[in-house]
């Protein structure tokens, strides 16, 4: 029975995850910038562009001139939450892929470094005055669940072991439409409810700065406005309107 | 406005503690009815106000990416959170960028996405209610749009962009601001910011001549509706009144004079400002570029240069060629764009900044300079918002930040820098950009100004600065205003060209 749930809960979660992230991007793409807002200085090539985002998403480069305090915590959780689910990937391939399996014993680290940025970034915002004044209750609450997600992984790998082999079973079954038996261990079950409930929430709520960074048009555009026109559909139906 | 005072400095760099409300109803006035309909815009607040500025918020969510992508981006990190000016003058939470964002996106959460209409306590999402649309109007009128908050966020939100967007749905429903909304309404009835017609505009500059010839015994001209001049100098309309901005309108004709080039101004386009950036509408920003290019097709000029004015450096730099097809793949349909497009000459950089032009004749060797002229300035150079954060000058990313300093160096013996974390794109704005230079709001300048002059006050007790040179009509109007607050001479800011002005070589070359 709980097999059968926790199976339709995947695939809902999975096809709500990938349709809600389609149709935000998709809104993203279609909407025009009519403006050049570059934050300069800001490169001034197309492949200038693409060192910069690079540098943004690999590294978080604004967010450490921001703050060495955020930079740090956020990108020991954001690298280790990488490697993690890297490491996860073991229960949908088999074999298992070569570079995963190397991966293994870092990727079992990176829970614990995973657990020790959240808790940081949940200390500035509980204690910093100027954090806590602008946290919503839903800010918590999300790195509660993060938090929740981490710690009863973490259980299962060195405290109460589940069988990981049912486990991968359950999951290779649901990739081929197989429903299979997942163990019945209370603290499995509630981390797979925290993971699809995030992946749930993931195209709804401030999880979209994933995908948003990309279409960020500070950090996305040339800076190239005196050598190329740009002009959006919208304000290029305002020329042929006006007479001069 | 003499109980204002200035905050006192802070034991650098400790960030202030908190205090709720303490700008609260401190905004500007608003726009009257004469205001507002002059520039199409309801004369008051209208009756359904709370449906159209929704209807208007959609609207611009699908006409901004900026806009859409910043709603959705922020996780509250809290990056931005010590970097507004006017946070740090103020204390007040309302103006740490995110906390201003968020009184938009609060709105937005409600109306525009699935957790705000189904659990808004949950997500910090509002109604808007009366209540919120005056926080709107106050709190989104105590941002300068200077984009610092835009280098620190990791998604590169821009907070300049909620304010514009903020302004115009403030506008569409009759909520307007008095200053920038009057202003606009004098650029399309006189031609300027200030309102100075045509006779008044000649006279000056008629007595500016004079002036010169007097001072250095060369007849400089300061021509005017010249039809067939080389370069059309589009300039801020301080630059012909004001102190210290006349200095550098005068270094500027030195330059054209030392460089045998032919330049007019124009009358009708006697202003380089353009205030429809402020308040967020695309139609009066191109309606105030598209007045340069009439003038420009009128005089049949070759080039365009733009003085020291931050924001219009923007708006020529990064919006006119969007706008009018300035500089380069004019529509072809657009038969304006197109004759414009023939007429200017493409071997030059359209438009180009006076400090490019400058550069470019002093790389040349066109110019020389007695430098000692300068001696009695220890200088230091305050980066204008947008001319840092929105805009570019040569041909390599931060010409900006370069080309001004090289030219102060070129022609002055002393030059000192402030603190690296106040410079370059991590310059603060002077306190009075982006609409806000009104007073009032002076308490607002006053205390934004607080970051700049704590680091303005080490130069000149550690190095004996004693002269701010910046590139900014606004920036140069707020410190003078401001800095005797601080206890500062307010002689102590002007124009880079103020001074070239000092040390060119006139009939040299």
């Amino acid at each position: 029975m709980a097999s059968v749930i926790f199976a339709s809960l995947f695939y809902f979660a999975t096809l709500a995850l990938v349709v809600g992230l389609l149709y935000r991007i998709n809104v993203y793409a279609r909407t025009p910038s009519p403006l050049k807002i570059p934050t300069t200085p800001a490169p001034t090539t197309k492949g200038g562009v693409v060192l910069r985002m690079a540098r943004e998403v690999v590294l978080f480069e604004s967010l450490f001139k921001a703050s060495l305090w955020i930079w740090g915590l956020g990108w020991l959780f954001h690298a280790s939450l990488l490697l993690v689910i890297l490491r996860h990937l073991r229960y949908f391939t088999e074999p298992v892929w070569g570079w995963v399996a190397l991966l293994q014993p870092f990727g079992l680290y990176a829970g614990f470094t995973m657990l020790l940025g959240l808790c940081g970034l949940w200390m500035r915002r509980l204690f910093v005055e100027r954090i806590r004044y602008i946290s919503t209750p839903s800010d918590h609450l999300m790195l509660a669940l993060l938090i929740a997600i981490a710690v009863s992984g973490l259980l299962m790998q060195f405290a109460v072991h589940t069988d990981v082999i049912a486990v991968k079973g359950f999951f290779l079954g649901l990739m081929s439409f197989d429903i299979r038996m997942l163990p019945a261990d209370f603290i499995l079950y509630l981390h797979l409810l925290m993971v699809a409930a995030l992946m749930l929430i993931f195209p709804i709520s401030k999880l979209l700065h994933a995908p948003g960074i990309f279409f960020s048009p500070t950090r996305c555009q040339t800076d190239n406005p005196r050598e190329k026109r740009h002009l959006a559909a919208w304000a290029k139906q305002l020329e042929s309107e006006s007479i001069k | 406005m003499s109980d204002i005072t200035a905050p006192a400095y802070r034991v650098i760099p400790i960030i202030p503690a908190l205090k709720p409300g303490a700008m609260e109803g401190k905004g500007p006035f608003v726009a009257s009815d004469k205001i507002n309909e002059a520039i199409g815009f309801p004369g008051q607040l209208v009756e359904d106000w709370h449906d159209r500025a929704i209807a208007r918020m959609g609207e611009l969510l699908s006409k901004y990416r900026s806009l859409r992508v910043f709603m959705d981006a922020c996780v509250h990190c809290g990056a931005c959170s010590d970097k507004c000016h006017y946070f740090i003058g103020t204390q007040d939470p309302k103006n740490m960028p995110v906390a201003r964002q968020d009184l938009m996106r609060s709105v937005y959460r409600r109306y525009f996405t699935l957790p705000g209409k189904f659990f808004p306590k949950l997500v910090g999402a509002r109604d808007l209610t009366r209540e919120v649309l005056d926080e709107w109007y106050n709190y989104f009128h105590q941002c300068s749009e200077c984009r610092r908050c835009s280098v620190f966020c990791p998604y590169g939100i821009d907070t300049a962009e909620v304010t514009m967007a903020a302004r115009e749905i403030l506008d569409s429903v009759g909520y307007g601001q008095k200053y920038s909304n009057e202003i606009i309404g004098k650029v399309h009835k006189i031609g300027n910011n200030l309102g100075l017609p045509a006779p008044a505009l000649i006279d000056t500059l008629e007595g500016l001549e004079e002036d010169v010839k007097e001072a250095t015994g060369i007849d400089v001209r300061f021509p005017i509706d010249v039809k067939g001049a080389e370069v059309l100098l589009i300039t801020p309309s301080a630059d012909f009144f004001a102190e210290p901005h006349i200095d550098s309108l005068i270094g500027y004709a030195k330059v054209f004079h030392a460089t045998g080039t032919s330049w007019t101004l124009s009358s009708m386009a006697s202003e380089a400002g353009n205030f429809g950036m402020f308040i967020g509408n695309y139609e009066q920003l191109r309606k105030i570029a598209l007045r340069i290019r009439e003038v420009a097709l009128e005089l049949g000029v070759k080039r365009i240069v733009v003085g020291e004015c931050g924001h219009a450096w923007r708006v020529a730099y990064s919006f006119w060629n969007t706008l009018s097809g300035v500089g380069e793949g004019a529509d072809p349909n657009d038969k304006f764009a197109q004759m414009l497009q023939k007429q200017l000459d493409h071997r030059y950089k359209q438009p180009m900044h006076i400090c490019e032009f400058t550069w470019d004749m002093i790389e040349l060797n066109a110019l020389s300079f007695d430098k000692e002229a300068n001696d009695k300035h220890i200088i230091t150079f305050h980066d204008s918002c947008n001319v840092a954060r929105g805009s570019r000058m040569g041909d390599f990313a931060g010409g900006q930040f370069d080309i001004p300093r090289n030219i102060i160096k070129a022609v002055a013996n002393n030059f000192v820098e402030m603190s690296p974390e106040t410079t370059r794109e991590r310059t603060f704005c002077c306190g009075g950009g982006g609409g806000l230079l009104t007073d009032d709001l002076l308490e607002l300048r006053v205390k934004g100004a607080l970051p700049r002059m704590e680091v303005l006050r080490q130069v000149a007790d550690e190095h004996g600065v004693n002269f701010m040179a910046t590139i900014c009509a606004i920036c140069k109007a707020q410190f003078t205003k401001i800095m005797p607050i601080y206890g500062f001479d307010r002689r102590m800011v002007g124009g880079v060209h103020q001074l070239v002005s000092n040390a060119i070589k006139l009939g040299d070359k």
